[in-house]
């Protein structure tokens, strides 16, 4: 509190109605934030403290809590919003940059929200998942322009072409890029049984491998970021792919940082740092300057794994993506992973989480047009990342020419994550956003594996029906299939960027 | 809906347009009035090493000029000629259809290993986007496509098909959703040497599109069918598969079934999904394709187009429906039904 500006208003107010309440003490013991404590017959609350994350109010089992956003706002203004109100007094108070959780949190237009999808009327069938096949495999990694073939003296056709190696997929949704550390053991835990089960992959941040996550090593993707923590040649021949992070859509251009009191024993070791050390990304690759630099790097690590494992580069989706997606797939790059300014991420200054980057959308839609236009769209797969919240998106932003997605916030809030957006704090009473063992051990990793698999299970059926209704029964036909897509209310300038017409049209 | 035919002699024996008028008749349950048409091989002997480049005016005065001009610019043309036709009161001339028969200059397309294929597509496709007024259907060698909005038989009295000898014809009645009356979006559809009768929709037909047009077509027809025959000029003329692989690399097995093939044949099917998962092609259809020498049918990976094969002596038929054969020839002996995605292939042998 600053003596001339004040205490500013609660964001939250916790109130536990007496008559329901039965003193159990069970949002006492479950509030990591302490925002409540039993004083004789009752339960007083911090309201000050809460973050809304409803940890209590999802164990309370008398229903006896309520917890209401902006009890008190300020006077409302257009302009002068309560956001940009309290940045200022923050920044007058400490003279320093302000941080945020999770995504975007400006009120941009969806793209998503406005695209709609085809179906079949008469004029040809809809296709039913249930009775007839329907193909969600998926390729990532290089293909052929063409093969080369040559016909043997019995008449059977021979495969002269060696393809390079590309991870394959049931389901084009797999779990993107979160750190041991970022996040919690447990979660990763889960998230990596669930991927195993539903055929598909998850990425480990740049974190290391923790040792108990090994058993699960061929469906996870290991990743090469500015900082280069963990890696290896253990490391890097552990995972069923390398990624090359450069860029990450909820902070485009910065690095990141992992604060030395989180640097515990174990994280410690498998980021190959001193504990309690700051775990400091740096900005770009400093091995990095230009795209030739880049495709050295790839094949360094290609030549490092003797070319058998694919490598992704994973870029933000910034202004010029098109082009800088162009120069990847003209390395060794087996995909190119977009990751649009919705993505979300433990902590970034909030002018960059709302401010810097584009949407996946128009992005994915941009990379893919001009990698065809090239003639080299084989030469690289699209992963589109950030911002991805339900099945329908997937349809989408494949339709736009995208080859597969990694969900991240999707999948955590399948593990009880509410959105609160308080990551960075390491507090996270779900388990999840915390390296604290009592609240870690709140996840259990078999329960929470069960349930992101039935995430994607769900999530993989709901395709399969779009699909079907679309009169596609493979994958590859969806993608890049603009024509299956309108916009609604969305301007031609982005039209033309999507290539997508009107509803009606 | 709409019905298809197509019939080769493996003797490469002509026959006049009698039998396949009738055929295509027969099938009118599967058409609307409002496009039919014919594409007849082997129809030019006299000029058999021209491309026979078919051209719709809507104006001779104003835009034959200009053709004129970007022909002469590419080539020679040895004669051209308006396509003679018949006055026939249902059927109202709306385009003046023409032929040029032209040798390309194959020195202009020097890095090319197939220099007057080269030339004639890229014609093709600039005449089309760019010379309004002028539309090219057909572009081979030694065949003709006559097309027009009306039933087969007036369509086919209309350009008095009859008069017409081929080894293999391919004819399509067709019931528009699209582009109804429009004589552009009549079956078939061709490019240099290949023709395409298509029934059924292309639900693929956005990446399919996409996918062609960055080897440098361009999709100008506004129908899903002219994709076919690029697909085809693409990866049997300019990637060198063979027809069998083309077909299964546009209708290719299920994953399922590829996971249970062994060694080479895993391989390379595996490989042609990769390669080609942009131009395998989705929805309900049966198509006939041919060139100079081969007929190939088939249907998409579910068979939700009906699609019949016959034969007699040098004779194959593949048709929507048998019926449709039996009008074209009564003595046919054997009626096969192929499995979905599975061609019916038919090549010249003399």
């Amino acid at each position: 509190m600053s003596p001339s500006i004040g205490s500013l208003p609660p964001k939250y107010r916790v109130t536990v109605d007496r008559d329901q309440c039965m003193l159990c003490g069970r949002c006492v013991e479950n509030c990591a934030y302490g925002a409540f404590r039993i004083d004789g017959d009752r339960i007083r609350t911090n309201s000050r403290v809460c973050t809304a994350c409803h940890r209590c109010v999802a164990y309370c089992p008398r229903d006896a809590i309520d917890v209401s956003e902006r009890p008190l706002d300020y006077r409302s203004h257009p302009v002068w919003t309560r956001g940009v109100r309290e940045a200022i007094y923050n920044q007058a108070r400490t003279g320093k940059i302000v941080l945020s959780g999770m995504g975007n949190a400006l009120d941009y237009p969806m793209i998503f929200d406005r695209l709609v999808l085809d179906a079949c009327q008469v004029t040809n069938p809809s296709i039913d998942p249930l009775r007839e096949p329907m193909e969600l495999r998926t390729h990532l990694g290089k293909k052929p322009q063409r093969l080369d073939l040559r016909k043997k003296d019995d008449g059977e056709v021979e495969l002269l072409t060696e393809l390079s190696p590309n991870l394959s997929l049931e389901t084009p949704i797999m779990i993107g890029h979160m750190s041991y550390g970022a996040i919690s053991l447990n979660a990763q835990l889960a998230m990596a049984k669930a991927v195993s089960a539903a055929g598909t992959f998850m990425g480990t941040g740049e974190g290391g491998l923790p040792e108990p996550l090994r058993p699960y090593q061929g469906h996870m993707i290991v990743q090469v970021a500015s900082g280069r923590f963990g890696v290896d040649i253990d490391y890097l021949e552990r995972g069923a792919a390398i990624e090359i992070k450069i860029g990450q859509g909820a902070k485009p251009g910065i690095g990141g940082h992992l604060p030395g009191e989180k640097v515990n024993a174990a994280i410690s070791k498998t980021r190959m740092i001193p504990e309690g050390s700051d775990a400091i990304s740096p900005a770009p690759h400093h091995d990095i300057y230009s795209i030739e630099d880049l495709a050295q790097l790839v094949r360094s690590l290609k030549e490092a794994t003797e070319w058998k494992k694919p490598v992704f580069v994973k870029i933000a989706a910034v202004h010029n993506v098109a082009a800088i997606a162009a120069g990847i797939a003209r390395s060794s790059a087996d995909a190119v992973v977009i990751d649009g300014f919705r993505g979300g991420t433990g902590a970034a200054p909030r002018v960059f989480r709302d401010h810097v980057g584009i949407p996946v959308e128009a992005a994915v839609a941009a990379v893919d047009a001009k990698l065809r236009n090239q003639g080299i769209r084989n030469e690289v797969s699209i992963i589109a990342s950030g911002g991805i919240r339900e099945s329908t998106d997937v349809v989408k932003i494949i339709a736009l020419g995208a080859d597969a997605v990694y969900i991240g916030t999707a999948a955590l809030v399948a593990l009880g994550c509410r959105v609160c957006g308080n990551c960075y704090r390491g507090l996270c009473p779900w388990g999840i956003a915390t390296q604290r063992q009592d609240l870690v051990d709140r996840l259990d990793p078999e329960a929470g594996g069960v349930q992101v698999a039935n995430l994607i299970h769900g999530w993989t059926l709901e395709l399969m029906d779009l699909m079907g209704a679309a009169g596609i029964n493979s994958i590859e036909s969806l993608r890049g299939n603009r024509d299956r897509l309108r916009s609604y209310m969305i301007d031609q300038a982005l039209m033309d960027v999507l290539d997508v017409k009107s509803v009606g049209a | 809906m709409c019905g298809i035919i197509g019939v080769i002699d493996r003797g490469r024996q002509t026959m006049d347009g009698t039998a396949i008028r009738r055929a295509l008749s027969m099938m009118n349950e599967r058409g609307s009035g409002e496009g039919a048409g014919y594409v007849a091989y082997g129809c030019y002997p006299e000029f058999k090493d021209y491309f026979a480049i078919h051209v719709f005016f809507d104006n001779i005065h104003e835009t034959k000029p200009r053709v004129d001009e970007l022909l002469h610019q590419w080539g020679r043309v040895v004669h051209d000629e308006e396509i003679p036709t018949s006055d026939l009161p249902r059927l109202r001339k709306v385009h003046t259809p023409w032929r040029y028969f032209f040798k390309p200059d194959t020195r202009l397309m020097p890095r090319s290993t197939t220099p007057a294929e080269e030339i004639v597509t890229e014609l093709v496709m600039r005449i089309n986007t760019s010379i309004e007024g002028a539309l090219v259907f057909s572009s081979g060698r030694n065949l003709g496509v006559f097309k027009a909005a009306g039933w087969p038989e007036e369509v086919a009295d209309f350009y008095r098909i009859e008069e017409y000898q081929g080894h293999c014809w391919l004819a399509h009645n067709r019931y528009p959703t699209n582009t109804p009356g429009w004589w552009g979006g009549a079956h078939p559809f061709n490019l240099l040497d290949w023709s395409v009768v298509h029934n059924g929709e292309i639900t693929s037909y956005g990446t399919n599109r996409r996918y062609i047009e960055s080897f440098g077509y361009k999709c100008t027809m506004f129908t899903d069918t002219e994709v076919v025959a690029y697909l085809v000029d693409l990866l049997v003329r300019r990637h060198d598969l063979p027809e069998e692989l083309a077909v299964t690399a546009l209708a290719p097995p299920f994953w399922d079934e590829i996971d249970k093939m062994e060694g080479d044949r895993q391989r390379l099917y595996h490989a042609l999904r990769l390669t080609y998962g942009s131009a395998m092609m989705n929805g309900p259809f049966a198509i006939v394709v041919a060139d100079q020498d081969t007929m190939v049918a088939f249907t998409d990976r579910s068979k939700l187009r009906p699609l019949v094969g016959a034969e007699h002596g040098d004779r194959l038929y593949v048709s929507s429906e048998e019926a449709a054969i039996r009008a074209m020839d009564p003595d046919i002996t054997n009626v096969f039904m192929p499995r979905a995605g599975e061609p019916i292939i038919g090549r010249v042998v003399a």
